[in-house]
């Protein structure tokens, strides 16, 4: 079974984010006031797996090894079926 | 001393570690990122640059190719290893160090010589230093804001190596800009030795750091 698996990764509550900032500060030069601003990395793929549950244990396995550094970030997973 | 100086895909800095090597009495030899028996060093650099485009984060895939596992064997070996601006990321990505160098404080690339102390000299590359002894380096990273949760196991286990003095350009965790593991075998820089190996490049203050090397036994 083919599912797409999506990766949500954002730095933890309270870990300073430049590029947030800095990009708050650029869309106040444009006359934007907003707050809050935060990025979020997205990373995209399709797997193969005999069901969701070992999916998404491989998944958080890629998580854990490579796609995030467990020090600074939070991640999500979100697994669905794929039209692949 | 024989002391491996590790290239990744995109790797810089790599000959000016090499110069400097020579500089301190070192024989130094280039090994490419797939070679994973290092048994013939007795030492290894990761130098500096922007491995495989710094993509996901600085150092995140250096940090899983198969070399690593030769560092991993070289450390069982109580040898030593540095790792330079972008081979800091590398060994803070793989944990042989504690804590991670990311994004600088005002997410620009800093360019510019900064006066530096020498916080810790138990490892081999600081060991001709005095201790708090103020030193002349480069730094050239986006990536090198020091941050680590467990900060106090630092101070308690005397980890931390180099720290920015004056100013804190990027914004680190109580400036500071080197550390090293528990056993201060394993040392991760931010600033660049090499670039300040001879008089000729401004300064000179970096050399003992590959002469420390270069002389240390175990």
């Amino acid at each position: 079974m083919k599912y797409d698996a999506e990766v949500r990764i954002s730095l933890k509550k309270g870990m300073l984010n430049p590029e947030a900032s800095t990009t708050q500060r650029a869309l106040a030069l444009l006359g934007y006031e907003v707050e809050g601003t935060a990025t979020i990395k997205i990373i995209k793929f399709t797997l193969e797996e005999e069901d969701e549950k070992l999916a998404r244990e491989e998944v958080d396995d890629m998580c854990q090894r490579l796609l995030c550094n467990p020090v600074i970030h939070d991640y999500e997973i979100n697994i669905t079926p794929s039209n692949l | 001393m024989k002391v491996g100086i590790i290239r990744f895909p995109g790797s810089n800095c790599d000959r000016d570690v090499f110069h400097a090597l020579k500089i301190a009495g070192g024989e130094p030899d280039y090994v490419w990122w797939n070679q994973k028996d290092l048994s013939n060093f007795d030492a290894i650099v990761i130098p500096g640059g922007f491995s495989y485009g710094d993509y996901l984060r600085a150092g995140a895939i250096a940090s899983i190719t198969p070399v690593i596992d030769g560092i991993k064997e070289i450390v069982k070996e109580e040898k030593p290893v540095l790792g330079i601006c972008n081979g800091a990321q590398i060994l803070a990505e793989v944990g042989l160090v504690p804590g991670v160098f990311t994004n600088n404080e005002n997410a620009k690339f800093i360019c510019k010589q900064v006066e530096l102390k020498v916080a810790s000299t138990r490892t081999p590359f600081t060991s001709m230093y005095k201790k708090n002894e103020i030193i002349n380096m480069p730094m050239a990273h986006a990536e090198g804001r020091y941050y680590n949760e467990e900060i106090e196991k630092l101070h308690d286990q005397d980890q931390i190596v180099l720290k920015f003095e004056g100013e804190n350009p990027n914004g680190s965790m109580e400036a500071i800009t080197g550390v090293c593991d528990e056993t201060g075998l394993i040392c991760a820089v931010m600033p660049h030795p090499e670039r300040a190996s001879e008089m000729v490049l401004g300064s000179s203050d970096g050399l003992k750091f590959f002469k420390g090397m270069v002389n240390f036994k175990s």
